[in-house]
């Protein structure tokens, strides 16, 4: 147990410490190697380098050197990322083998060590975070202290203010006032449908019972999505404090987190978090003296992809089957054993401490008219920085691919990117202009969802795309209700016969009947938004379907059934080299011939068009 | 198929135990009146009703399928949707309930495509075999294609396919046509809080099915068959035999008897249009003589029996106070429940076997002796409205000299079907009587069919032998009715007996536990593994989802035994005639040594998962 003057105390003097990592020019002799533990990063061996880096240290005897555990920088493409401040020079692709040099040659010497720091997409070396364009347009809120403290030390967390907003909760405002301010910032919910947080508190809070409780919705399941993942990581105090806040409000003594079991290195820190905030006072009875009493629980999901649904995820938390409850009544009326339950996700929780101690209106001056704040993103798919970003809302789809992302790699062209996971739909590239925030999401027919951002070049066939994303809601469709259970399952087997060169034009009109009706009569937010991906593609790519549907053609390799490979006989030099590649000698010819491919043979992968310097083979 | 460990099977029970207690709708304290506009008419309604339930009371008969009245409101299958105005999607008029000022449309043009789109899908994935299907004619969703019409299916594609599960002698699984609505696993989960049958995997290949998928056979299913009273569709049924009894009528060498049960008489006229609770005893005797048993018999004289032994048992037992509570034994689904869970508390049961049990072991050994018959080539049928007696009848306790007291069971429903199948015209018989001398029984026999029947049946005699005089006062209304628990203090010869009848499953584990914990001071105890009893068991005419929520099926077939009880001459057991000459031609007296080896029985701890 510490008393309120001891956090003070160990805030102030923690801050010192440790004002080398946020400030270049700290006055300090000290160093601090800070090596990335993401989930990323940890499986591209980070433990073994940080283990290296102390083993290395103590035999030099080194000992103004620590090495820090953080959690995710972001960048992950250039994992496992090593970063040494005060200096703030970025080590990437980091192997344990490096680390007997980087100690050698920077800590020692004081040199850099040139070939392990990060070059930007331009070739154009970066000695600091702050250098890379992958950051210059970022703003990180939720992911303020991921990759700048240890998320396993709790006093970590309070030197950077952590915790005090939940002392200027208890101590000064009302339950009233919390509520107030938040609805003021204009936090609308980060899991994906953007429902105001503050009307949620206010809604909760209102409704009447002895026992109410407070849920984190960690339960992230779309594909290529790892925002809260990131956030759990590399920063679990906020949520813990975010959640003891929304207690306070609401009226509820006891919170769980639902978390996936698939990301262990979350629950671990999670619960290494609960143990220390427990064991600071700072979770449990009579919280900073005051008479709010406050314990959280971890509950682990099974992987159900419904589970994140936040009705399913209640049950499941009831020790039930994971399957959605019809609403009204919503969470906020009946949730947890039919209790007044606050649902929030893991990102929301991520702000609200900072809202309260910067204030509403710092919050809503970020943003757009409608959306507040930041939003984080996973970037993925074909896109050179692949990581976790974070940017104002309203920032275009363009500077995150582009400007953030570094483009498309290999020269390709941009076709599409995808938002909000099987939930959303895609963005083609006549709306790469569009601010990205809730509303103009849903305008061109996609959403915000949980913040996945997988992006696309011309090689990608869009029916294949809506076929990947029906092929996930397919398989985890609860089963519960009918037009999810049998209708997702109906689409998917028509757009697996237009793939497969079987498809015809009625199928396109079936697509949109079922999706129509899909939509309108599921039981909960999973059904309901199954069929988007193949209503947005439809949308903007419907000449594509009909290609398939009716030529039974499709431009890219990717609908293997309908690809034919062919050698353009004008343009082939008779070199050999694809011949050479071929994995299954599906082409014939020999000398200075022309090549011929035996489509008997070929398997459609694509190997012999990259290896063709003259550009003669195509689909 | 994976073998069970000891500690997955409790974490299982404990999950069936904790999880879906099967919660009563709170009661309304102060009852606001609602108005609300479905389809342009104003409706005024009670707060709290459901939307479905409000059109109901405007004549609007909304379509629905997974719905089963305060058993099973959840609304999965969606073919109840309806549009409320200035709300987003459809509304689930099944659990949803009605605001004030609501304006609700339940057939608009975005709701009729969505219900013809839902039921295209189902149909979809349903072997749509109507023809060879034991439930056509009387399948909700058959019902509802031919409401919307259904002529060809647009969305066609995939068909889950499943093993039919036959291996139990009650009850055929046929997930072929199973449509997923859970009505049967809300019955198993939630009514009878046996947790037998729930959803396995996800999505498109979710299944009902039971621990491990194994058979119904191997798990704690306790044979009530509530599962198939639920069912809307074909998926499940009982095992038929009535084959078996057509060999048998047609074989000159067997002398084939039929008893029938006192639940049947009241509800197999619901199988040929007739009234629910008819009493058609007459027609059905008749229709069974045209059918060519050899004598048609009661097995309300079989119950009057169990009471001379049940009655006799408990005056020994409470005099002595000795071994008390005394349960009865006579539902052989409770039986299989107790065995299987409460196997400590086994030497409570009454050691009677049950009445068509008891009638079968004496016709094949008095009533054969003393028409000359030899039990070798005789064969009982009793018709019952059971399933579970389809397993009681096959257990080792239940023959002699290895022959079965009984050799077929066939339900109400199968023996309506042979009455059809012999091109019978039911509602056109005349009426006539059981066959003598074993057909008369008394009308204490005749409530064996209902909750609280036994027990009061039981009290009759007792009261008269305890204090040896013939009492008029034979009705305890205590135990009468529709709850599920009946708790009574009864006095005789000034002695005051705490009795209790209980009814269906999760209700026998409630005054199990009572008893177990010692928190209870009964008497004797009543239990049926049906809720309502006989009349609603397993076995009985199935009543679709909107017969069960406009009428109330129990009622009606309780009052019709309860008239055959007050319309009778004797309304004692120990009054009855037969049961006289039968005690002093051949049983002695109650609780002889010949009436023990035939009339009863023991038990066994039984293992719930053989797996």
């Amino acid at each position: 147990m510490k008393t309120l003057q001891e956090i003070h105390k160990i805030r102030e003097e923690k801050r010192k410490e440790l004002d080398l990592r946020v400030n270049t020019k700290a006055d300090t002799r000290e160093k601090h190697i800070l090596v990335c533990h993401g989930t990323g990063c940890t499986s591209s061996k980070s433990p073994q380098i940080l283990e290296n880096f102390r083993k290395i240290l103590k035999e030099k005897n080194i000992t103004n050197v620590r090495v820090i555990k953080t959690g995710c920088f972001g960048l992950c493409a250039k994992g496992p990322i090593v970063i040494i401040r005060p200096e703030d020079t970025f080590y990437a692709l980091v192997t344990p083998e490096d680390c007997e040099e980087i100690i050698e040659k920077h800590i020692i010497k004081g040199e850099k060590v040139e070939r392990l720091l990060c070059k930007d997409i331009d070739g154009k070396i970066v000695n600091s975070l702050d250098e890379l364009n992958f950051y210059k347009k970022q703003k990180r809120i939720a992911l303020k202290n991921c990759g700048v403290i240890n998320p396993e030390e709790i006093d970590e967390y309070i030197a950077f203010d952590g915790y005090r907003a939940l002392e200027r909760v208890l101590k000064e405002m009302s339950q009233e006032e919390v509520i107030d301010v938040i609805k003021k910032s204009g936090l609308r919910g980060r899991g994906g449908a953007g429902f105001p947080t503050g009307k949620k508190w206010e809604l909760t809070k209102a409704s009447e019972g002895e026992q109410k409780y407070v849920v984190c919705n960690a339960d992230e399941g779309d594909p290529g999505a790892f925002m809260d993942r990131s956030i759990l990581e590399g920063d679990p105090h906020s949520v813990l404090e975010a959640m003891e806040i929304a207690g306070y409000t609401i009226g509820a003594n006891k919170g769980y987190i639902y978390v996936r079991a698939e990301y262990p290195i979350a629950v671990k820190r999670l619960q290494i978090a609960i143990d220390e905030a427990r064991d600071y006072g700072i979770l449990g009875e009579n919280i900073f003296g005051t008479d709010f009493s406050f314990d959280i629980e971890i509950r682990l999901g099974a992987g159900a992809f419904v589970c994140g649904e936040e009705t399913a995820l209640l049950e499941s938390i009831e020790g039930k089957r994971g399957q959605p409850r019809v609403k009204p009544p919503y969470p906020a009326q009946s949730g947890l054993w039919g209790k007044p339950t606050l649902i929030n996700n893991v990102e929301t929780y991520a702000n609200i401490a900072q809202i309260i101690l910067k204030g509403p209106e710092w919050f809503s001056s970020i943003g757009t008219e409608t959306s507040k704040g930041t939003k984080v993103f996973a970037l993925g798919g074909n896109v050179n920085n692949i990581g976790l970003v974070e940017v104002p809302m309203g920032t275009t789809l363009r500077e995150i691919v582009y400007d953030i992302g570094g483009g498309i790699p290999n020269g390709r062209d941009f076709k599409a990117a995808q938002t909000g996971g099987p939930s959303g739909g895609c963005i083609p590239k006549e709306h790469l202009y569009t601010p990205i925030d809730y509303e103009s999401l849903k305008e061109i027919g996609s959403m915000m969802g949980s913040g996945g951002l997988i992006v696309m070049d011309d090689t990608k066939c869009m029916v294949c795309l809506a076929k990947f994303y029906l092929e996930f809601t397919v398989s985890e469709s609860c089963g519960k209700c009918t037009p999810c259970r049998i209708g997702t399952k109906r689409m998917l087997e028509i757009l697996e016969k237009l793939c497969n060169g079987e498809g015809e034009e009625l199928d396109l009109y079936k697509l949109e009947k079922l999706a129509a009706n899909i939509q309108k009569s599921s039981i909960c937010g999973l059904g309901q938004s199954a069929p988007n991906p193949v209503v947005s593609t439809l949308k903007y790519f419907r000449e594509e379907f009909r290609q398939h549907a009716i030529q039974k053609e499709c431009k890219t390799l990717e609908c293997k059934a309908m690809a034919k490979i062919t050698i353009n006989e004008e343009k082939c030099k008779g070199c050999g080299l694809c011949q050479k590649h071929c994995p299954v000698n599906a082409i014939d010819g020999t000398g200075r011939d022309k090549r011929i491919i035996n489509q008997e043979k070929c398997i459609k992968c694509g190997t012999c068009i990259a290896s063709c310097p003259f550009h003669a083979i195509g689909n | 198929m994976n073998k069970l460990n000891p500690s997955s099977i409790k974490l299982i029970e404990e999950a069936v135990e904790g999880e879906y207690n099967f919660i009563k709708k709170e009661e309304i304290m102060e009852e606001n009146i609602i108005t609300l506009t479905i389809d342009g008419q104003e409706v005024k309604v009670k707060e709290g009703t459901t939307i479905l339930q409000a059109a109901k009371q405007a004549g609007i008969d909304i379509p629905t399928l997974c719905f089963l009245k305060d058993i099973n409101e959840v609304g999965d299958c969606r073919m109840c949707i309806v549009e409320v105005e200035g709300r987003r999607g459809f509304a689930t008029s099944c659990i949803q309930t009605v605001e004030e000022g609501m304006v609700v449309h339940t057939h608009t043009q975005n709701v009729l495509e969505a219900r013809h789109v839902i039921l295209d899908l189902i149909i979809s994935n349903h072997a749509k075999d109507c023809l060879t299907c034991t439930r056509s004619g009387n399948c909700e969703l058959q019902t509802l294609a031919t409401k919307f019409n259904v002529l060809n299916i647009e969305f066609e594609g995939e068909r889950t396919e499943h093993k039919v599960d036959d291996l139990s002698p009650s009850i055929v699984r046929d997930f072929n046509k199973c449509i997923l609505c859970r009505r049967c696993v809300a019955a198993c989960k939630n009514v009878q809080k046996i947790g037998a049958i729930d959803c396995i995997n996800r999505g498109f290949e979710s299944c009902i099915s039971t621990v491990g998928d194994h058979s119904l056979n191997d798990v704690n299913c306790t044979f009530c068959g509530q599962c198939i009273e639920a069912c809307p569709t074909g998926a499940l049924h009982e095992k038929e035999t009535i084959n078996d009894v057509w060999v048998k009528l047609k074989d000159p060498e067997t002398t084939v008897i039929v008893q029938t049960a006192p639940a049947v008489r009241v509800a197999l006229g619901e199988e040929f249009g007739m009234p629910i609770g008819t009493n058609v005893v007459g027609k059905m005797v008749t229709a069974l003589k045209r059918l060519g048993f050899n004598k048609v018999f009661d097995t309300n004289t079989g119950a009057d029996l169990t009471i001379m032994e049940e009655a006799n048992e408990f005056i020994e037992r409470f005099t002595k106070n000795d071994n008390l509570p005394l349960i009865t034994s006579c539902s052989p689904g409770w039986v299989k429940y107790i065995e299987m869970n409460y196997p400590e508390l086994l030497s409570h049961l009454s050691s009677c076997k049950s009445p068509h049990q008891m009638f079968g072991a004496i016709l094949k050994t008095y009533y054969a002796k003393r028409e000359g018959l030899d039990p070798a080539k005789m064969y009982v049928v009793s018709v019952m409205p059971c399933i579970a007696k389809k397993f009681e009848r096959q257990r080792p306790e239940m023959k002699e000299d290895d022959l079965y007291d009984v050799d077929n069971v066939i339900t109400t429903r199968e023996l309506a079907r042979m009455i059809k199948q012999a091109n019978i015209e039911f509602e056109k018989l005349e009426d006539s009587n059981f066959d003598s001398p074993m057909g008369e029984a008394s009308g204490a026999g005749a409530i064996f069919g209902t909750t609280g029947g036994v027990m009061e049946a039981a009290l009759r005699t007792a009261q008269d032998t305890l204090t040896g005089k013939d009492l008029a006062k034979i009705d305890f209304e205590q135990v009468r009715g529709g709850e599920g628990i009946k708790r009574a203090t009864i006095n005789i010869a000034g002695k005051e007996i705490n009795v209790v009848a209980a009814s269906g499953l999760a209700n026998a584990k409630i005054i199990l536990d009572e008893i177990k914990s010692g928190k209870a001071n009964y008497q004797f105890v009543e239990i049926m593994a049906c809720p309502g009893g006989c009349i609603m068991g397993g076995g009985q005419p199935i009543k679709s989802s909107k017969i069960r929520s406009e009428v109330d099926v129990r009622k009606l077939r309780a009052d019709a035994l309860y008239s055959i009880d007050e319309r009778s001459i004797v309304r004692k057991s120990h009054e009855n005639p037969v049961m006289k000459k039968l005690y002093k031609d051949f049983l002695e007296k109650p609780g002889s040594e010949i009436a023990e080896k035939l009339l009863h029985t023991t038990y066994t701890k039984r293992e719930k998962y053989n797996i």
